[in-house]
């Protein structure tokens, strides 16, 4: 299992876009990826339940991922939340 | 080019491109029963929301931007979501059909979003339903009425008060209807609205739908599919000639309207929603003679509430300010129906349970009305008007109703002020009776397309009696000069908020009758303002 934390920077927090795209990244992997949230904890696959979360900017995220292909997954997203939150 | 004709119902011309309007089909699709092939349905729905939805997006990236388009994106991505997938197969497991499934699902999903402490994803819940709507109209067979960008006429068989409100009104240049007549709510709206428009017109969708431009000529009447060169430039000129006559009209604005012989006339609006009482302002308004409440009832699912009518009110209060505003109660029914209501559809409507007769029969729609109205009194200068009345205790049991809500509203400690109370004389009761009403009433405003429906036994719906439907008829006037007296004898004051109210060939003479209040679509306050200060009378 592999963890990664990360504060959230986009003055808009996880909005709609982001959270959209978030889906869409982690979509090739077969590994679990599961987001906390201080109000919350969400599966990186769903869209809603990750709005749901309604994490904002400032907010530290915990990413767990657990899966054969955990070590490349990881490491892809955490280039994908510097790029894009 | 091709041409036609049909009934024009405000001059001026309109050049554009054509929208043929298609009903919404209203049919629900029953579940075949079968949970596999409701699912496969649904895949497929899903694949031309997923169609519709790209070529919005690719539309929305080149003509508007990036914003907008990644409001489309989300509803894309919402679409793939898999709880609201999971939620949709659950229904349909559990023997819902796909199109309710995914209407409801998506319900469920946006009530969530709306209950949340997050004012951005409260806004979401309007994307899902957005979403969840479109694959349910894709399931009813509805392909979907979509607007175009930009300006537009639009070309209908005919348009329903429900329709009409939900239309982008900024960026319609004409109404061109196949059926209505000049008193149908197309023609009202188009009046309201200052812009040309046909109806019982023979254009076809065919014609509407293959050319690149239509235009209208609401002065003589006619419509041109791809008018050509020559056309094209004379309707041109006539634009410009109307736009020079309207700058003219300019003259009077601000100034009082008075006849050359000292009379004064208050010439104020006809609006139903607060926004029309921003048009009525910019127009030069000296006030609303008369606000249609049930466009606050219609195009919606369920019964507005008390919070909802208060805060319009208090709007058109604030907007209008120290000029007079006069709010008819609710006139459901007829040609104005709202299915939340549950009334039992009716033989016929127009001598049916509508106007009043609603309110006094179910004092649970019209308790909250009232309450509203009183509590937005504290903000401006409101009236109250009654439609359909047709006896004296009709006014007196409404009016008892007011002094218990005002009442009642005093005891809470909520300020309210006094709210003149009147009759909208419409029916031919009524005006007989005017001088006994004159006697219960602060004062009377005739709607003279009902008075004239009733008068005449027209169906003002009904395109083929308009021949029949004469504004001009003696027995009418009869009864306005008798309504105008009966106000005068008991001191109280009397106008007109009808059709006729705007009409250049009956204004003097109504003028002349004892009206002191001449109500209409605020782009006609102008014309009739110089009418006026030329008159003699």
């Amino acid at each position: 299992m592999k963890e990664i934390k990360y504060v959230i920077t986009d003055p808009l927090g996880m909005h709609a876009r982001p959270a959209g795209m978030l889906v869409k990244a982690v979509a090739p992997y077969a590994s679990k990826i599961t987001v906390t949230a201080p109000t919350g904890t969400a599966d990186a696959r769903r869209l809603m339940a990750l709005m749901k979360l309604a994490a904002k900017q400032g907010m530290e995220l915990t990413f767990t991922v657990e899966g054969d292909d955990e070590e490349k997954a990881a490491t892809d997203l955490q280039a994908f939340l510097t790029a894009n939150l | 080019m091709k041409k036609g004709i049909g009934l024009p119902v405000f001059s001026g011309v309109a050049i554009g491109p054509a929208v043929v309007y298609r009903k919404a089909q209203r049919t629900l699709p029953v579940s075949s029963g079968d949970p596999l092939v409701e699912k496969a349905k649904f895949e497929a729905a899903l694949e031309t929301a997923r169609q519709q939805l790209t070529a919005l997006y690719e539309k929305a990236k080149v003509e508007i931007g990036e914003e907008q388009a990644a409001i489309v994106e989300v509803q894309l991505l919402m679409l793939e979501d898999l709880d609201y997938l999971d939620g949709v197969n659950m229904a349909i497991e559990g023997g819902a059909a796909a199109a309710i499934a995914a209407l409801d699902t998506g319900e469920e999903f946006a009530q969530v979003f709306a209950a949340m402490d997050d004012e951005y994803m409260n806004a979401r819940s309007a994307d899902i339903r957005d979403m969840s709507h479109r694959l349910y109209d894709i399931l009813c067979g509805n392909t979907g009425f979509q607007l175009p960008e930009g300006s537009f006429l639009l070309v209908a068989e005919d348009l329903a008060p429900s329709e009409t409100i939900q239309l982008p009104k900024e960026r319609i240049l004409a109404f061109v209807t196949r059926q209505g007549s000049s008193s149908s709510h197309t023609a009202i709206l188009a009046r309201t609205l200052n812009i040309p428009s046909l109806v019982q017109s023979d254009i076809t969708f065919e014609a509407a739908e293959s050319c690149k431009i239509l235009a209208v000529d609401g002065f003589t009447g006619t419509w041109y599919a791809d008018p050509d060169e020559q056309t094209l430039e004379m309707l041109k000129a006539k634009q410009n000639e109307a736009a020079a006559a309207r700058d003219a009209l300019e003259a009077y604005r601000g100034k009082e309207s008075i006849t050359r012989s000292g009379k004064k006339v208050l010439l104020v609006a006809n609006i139903g929603c607060p926004e029309d009482a921003e048009a009525a302002v910019k127009a030069d308004a000296e006030g609303v003679g008369l606000m249609r409440s049930e466009f606050l009832y219609l195009g919606r699912d369920s019964l507005p509430t008390e919070e909802e009518l208060f805060e319009a009110y208090k709007k058109v209060a604030e907007i209008m300010g120290h000029r007079p505003v006069v709010i008819r109660t609710l006139d459901i029914g007829a040609d104005k129906q709202v299915s939340y209501m549950g009334l039992e559809k009716e033989e016929n409507p127009a001598l049916g349970l509508r106007g009043l007769r609603i309110c006094l029969t179910k004092e649970e729609i019209f308790r909250p009305q009232l309450r509203a109205i009183y509590r937005a009194s504290a903000y401006g200068n409101l009236n109250v008007m009654f439609p359909m009345v047709a006896s004296v205790w009709e006014l007196k049991a409404a009016k008892a109703l007011c002094a218990k809500v005002r009442k009642e509203l005093e005891e809470e400690g909520v300020p309210t002020k006094d709210v003149p109370i009147g009759v909208m004389v419409e029916t031919p009761a009524a005006a007989i009776l005017a001088d006994e009403l004159a006697k219960e009433a602060a004062f009377f405003s005739v709607g003279t397309n009902d008075l004239t429906q009733y008068t005449l036994a027209v169906d003002r719906q009904n395109a083929k009696l308009g021949q029949f439907y004469d504004p001009y008829h003696p027995a009418l006037l009869a009864l306005m000069a008798h309504i105008a007296k009966a106000a005068k004898d008991n001191g109280i004051w009397a106008g007109i908020c009808g059709e006729l109210g705007a009409d250049p060939k009956l204004q003097e003479k109504f003028i002349q009758m004892g009206f002191t209040e001449l109500s209409m679509a605020a782009g006609r306050i102008l014309e009739s303002r110089k009418l006026v200060c030329e008159s003699q009378v």
